[in-house]
């Protein structure tokens, strides 16, 4: 039915397999939607968010989304800077994980204000002293580069290239790419360094504060860090996954050794910086606060020393070490763990710079806070993954994805 | 001449809060919500996310009779100067909704800017930052009692105390009337102040030697403003927040209280002064 629009010389599955699996994500998103213009309609109250937790699961969604899209950002710039001319058939993908990633973070963002209308303000008022400036400016255009790289793609579809404007334009950019490419590693060391620092600035808040150079708090360059470090993980991940729905090889594995390769090594450097800025701040800056580490991991019923040493150790340590040897890349089963355990590592590193800054009591005589997230705020952060899904269902059924796919399996 | 003076020299309006002779009674909370329209719910049981601009909070010392002892310990906004005027939550609003007033030293908040965020209110350790989660909805009739200075907020924005900075704007026009550009001690007080019956909270300008705050407090300005009275404490002093509204006890475990210390610090050789 559909075969005209699908790329020469692969196959995909049937058209009614495919609606199958749109409307299966489609009914998960109009749920989310419905969560959305619920709290749209009726405020914030729809949430379990409160006055100790301004900041909540939405923030951490968003931290999270857009340290897993941090793939975009590092693999472009391995690809079009460093010169690693084999990412090419990857990179492809991780602009579009990035874009989805990096979509559903100002989607999430503009449901997460309590005057979405004045959401503007932020540019136009601009306080150049708060981190969450920075991360508009540079979250924006970012997505923006974004966009730039997912076009082309686009225009690569059997029936629009062929349209000779098109067809030209997609060229073209191509050409440029590089250009967009550090424009949008550039930003991406702003954004990714300015959402590190929106914890680590809140000098009243001794979990989270940290010291650092000039203006920029050392979890200003860890954040930009493990970004580059696990975000080609959940590129990797998400290649992976695809690759096991559908039942196809689509990237060669030298591709995929070398990403796994850097990724272990940003990474394996990445849990050494961790490590010391960990223990730089639970010897020094905590305890200038009158706070021992443990007190930041007692008296709750939630925040154990248990997410300290799964963060660290055994989704940092752990997968670094797996990417770092040759054996643990070339066995699928280790290489897919690694991966998976990178990801949830970063998304538990995000978590604690969220909910457990809010968590913490400051004062003497207040106690942990614990929350669970309303269904409205479930709803509206699985909401972006169900895009995500639709997004690369029909992204990779109607355009050349995977410029090894045709090799691989014919 | 004199006068003129005195009106260049910044004012850093402050508070005093004697913790002995606070009886927890409440009145300087309800005389906050009537004076500055604070909304509030049919059910208030939630303290989590309901508005009280001054919130009193009960402390004890952990101990049982004959040894139990109690304190209540009122925490308004502590309109804090951090460094030269980066509050904790001043520096880190992005949209430039909350404003740090180099004149007065009172930390504003402007409704009609605030997106709703709340970065603000992640920011500040004492939890005086509240977000309206509902619209106010006022009992019928009520809004006839509402104060015309004080603009009412809507839905999705962030409020806090002001020092009733109305007050301060009213008093300062009377003044600019009378010919005058500086204030006397009395004519601008906030409504906690004049509502507390056991007279437990001092108002004026820390900057000035006259007023009653800065006899009591002694800030040293060389040092953030810490205090100089030993009886005299503020709440996180190690933070670097430089709070502008400190608290006078003379029992040891209410100063101690007011900050965290290691297991092995010594409180005696720690507090400073």
């Amino acid at each position: 039915m559909d075969s005209a629009l699908i790329p020469d010389g692969v196959k995909r599955c049937s058209f009614g397999k495919f609606a199958l699996g749109i409307i299966i994500a489609g009914g998960v998103l109009l749920w989310g939607v419905y969560a959305m213009l619920l709290i749209w309609l009726k405020g914030l109250n729809q949430t379990n968010m409160n006055d100790y937790y301004g900041f909540a699961l939405w923030i951490w969604a968003d931290l999270g989304v857009i340290a897993l899209g941090g793939g975009a950002f590092f693999i472009g710039l391995l690809r079009y800077v460093i010169g690693k001319d084999e990412l090419k058939n990857i990179i492809n993908y991780a602009v579009l994980i990035g874009f989805i990633c990096y979509s559903s973070a100002l989607l999430i963002l503009a449901i997460d204000v309590g005057q979405p209308l004045r959401s503007w303000f932020i540019f136009w008022h601009a306080n150049i002293h708060s981190m969450l400036t920075e991360v508009a400016f540079c979250l924006s255009c970012y997505f923006a580069v974004l966009t730039i790289e997912y076009i082309p793609l686009i225009l690569e579809n059997r029936q629009i290239n062929k349209v000779p404007f098109f067809h030209n334009l997609a060229h073209n950019m191509h050409e440029v790419m590089v250009i967009f490419a550090a424009t949008g590693a550039f930003l991406s060391f702003f954004h990714q360094g300015s959402l590190g620092g929106t914890p680590a600035v809140l000098y009243g808040r001794p979990f989270a504060f940290r010291e650092g150079v000039f203006i920029w708090p050392w979890t200003f360059f860890l954040f930009t860090w493990s970004a580059a470090a696990y975000g080609p993980c959940f590129t990797l991940f998400v290649t992976r996954l695809t690759e096991k729905i559908t039942g196809k090889k689509l990237v060669k594995q030298n591709v995929i050794d070398l990403l796994a390769k850097i990724s272990g090594w940003m990474m394996g450097t990445y849990i050494i910086a961790k490590i010391i800025d960990t223990w730089y701040w639970a010897t020094v800056t905590a305890t200038a606060s009158g706070f021992n580490l443990i007190d930041f991991y007692s008296n709750n019923p939630f925040y154990g020393i248990w997410i300290l040493i799964a963060e660290i150790v055994v989704c940092g340590i752990v997968p670094a070490l797996i990417l770092l040897t040759p054996k643990g890349r070339s066995n699928s089963t280790l290489l897919f763990t690694a991966v998976l355990l990178a990801c949830i590592g970063v998304l538990l590193n995000r978590w604690v710079m969220v909910l457990q800054v809010m968590a913490a009591p400051v004062m003497t005589f207040e106690n942990w806070v614990m929350y669970i997230p309303s269904w409205q705020e479930v709803a509206t952060t699985i909401l972006p993954v169900a895009y995500g899904v639709i997004l690369v269902m029909i992204s990779f059924r109607y355009l050349p994805i995977f410029p090894q796919e045709r090799e691989l399996n014919s | 001449m004199k006068e003129e003076g005195k009106h260049k020299k910044a004012k850093k309006y402050g508070m005093v809060i004697n913790l002995d002779e606070c009886t927890g009674c409440g009145a300087c909370m309800v005389a906050c919500m009537a004076e500055n329209n604070v909304p509030f719910k049919e059910d208030e049981s939630n303290k989590l996310d309901s508005i009280a601009w001054m919130r009193v909070y009960k402390l004890t010392n952990g101990k049982s009779y004959p040894e139990a002892d109690i304190c209540y310990l009122p925490r308004p906004c502590m309109h804090c100067e951090g460094e030269h005027g980066h509050s904790p939550c001043v520096s880190v609003c992005p949209a430039t909704a909350t404003d740090y007033n180099h004149e007065t030293g009172i930390v504003s908040q402007i409704y009609t800017r605030c997106f709703g965020c709340r970065y603000c209110m992640a920011a500040c350790p004492y939890h005086a930052r509240y977000f309206n989660w509902w619209d106010p909805v006022w009992p019928e009739g009520s809004t006839k009692y509402l104060s015309p200075n004080v603009s009412p907020r809507m839905r999705g924005v962030v409020e806090k105390c002001s020092f009733c900075f109305h007050r301060y704007q009213l008093a300062m026009d009377k003044a600019f009337l009378e010919g005058r550009t500086v204030l006397e001690e009395d004519e601008y007080q906030t409504s906690c102040t004049q509502a507390c019956p056991a007279g437990a909270i001092t108002f004026g300008d820390l900057n000035n030697p006259e007023h009653k705050v800065h006899q009591l407090a002694k800030p040293d300005n060389k040092h953030g403003g810490r205090p100089g009275n030993p009886n005299v404490f503020r709440l996180l002093e190690r933070l670097g927040t430089n709070p502008k509204v400190y608290y006078m006890s003379s029992r040891e475990w209410v100063r101690q209280a007011g900050d965290n210390y290691l297991d092995n610090e010594d409180f005696a050789k720690n507090y400073r002064h």
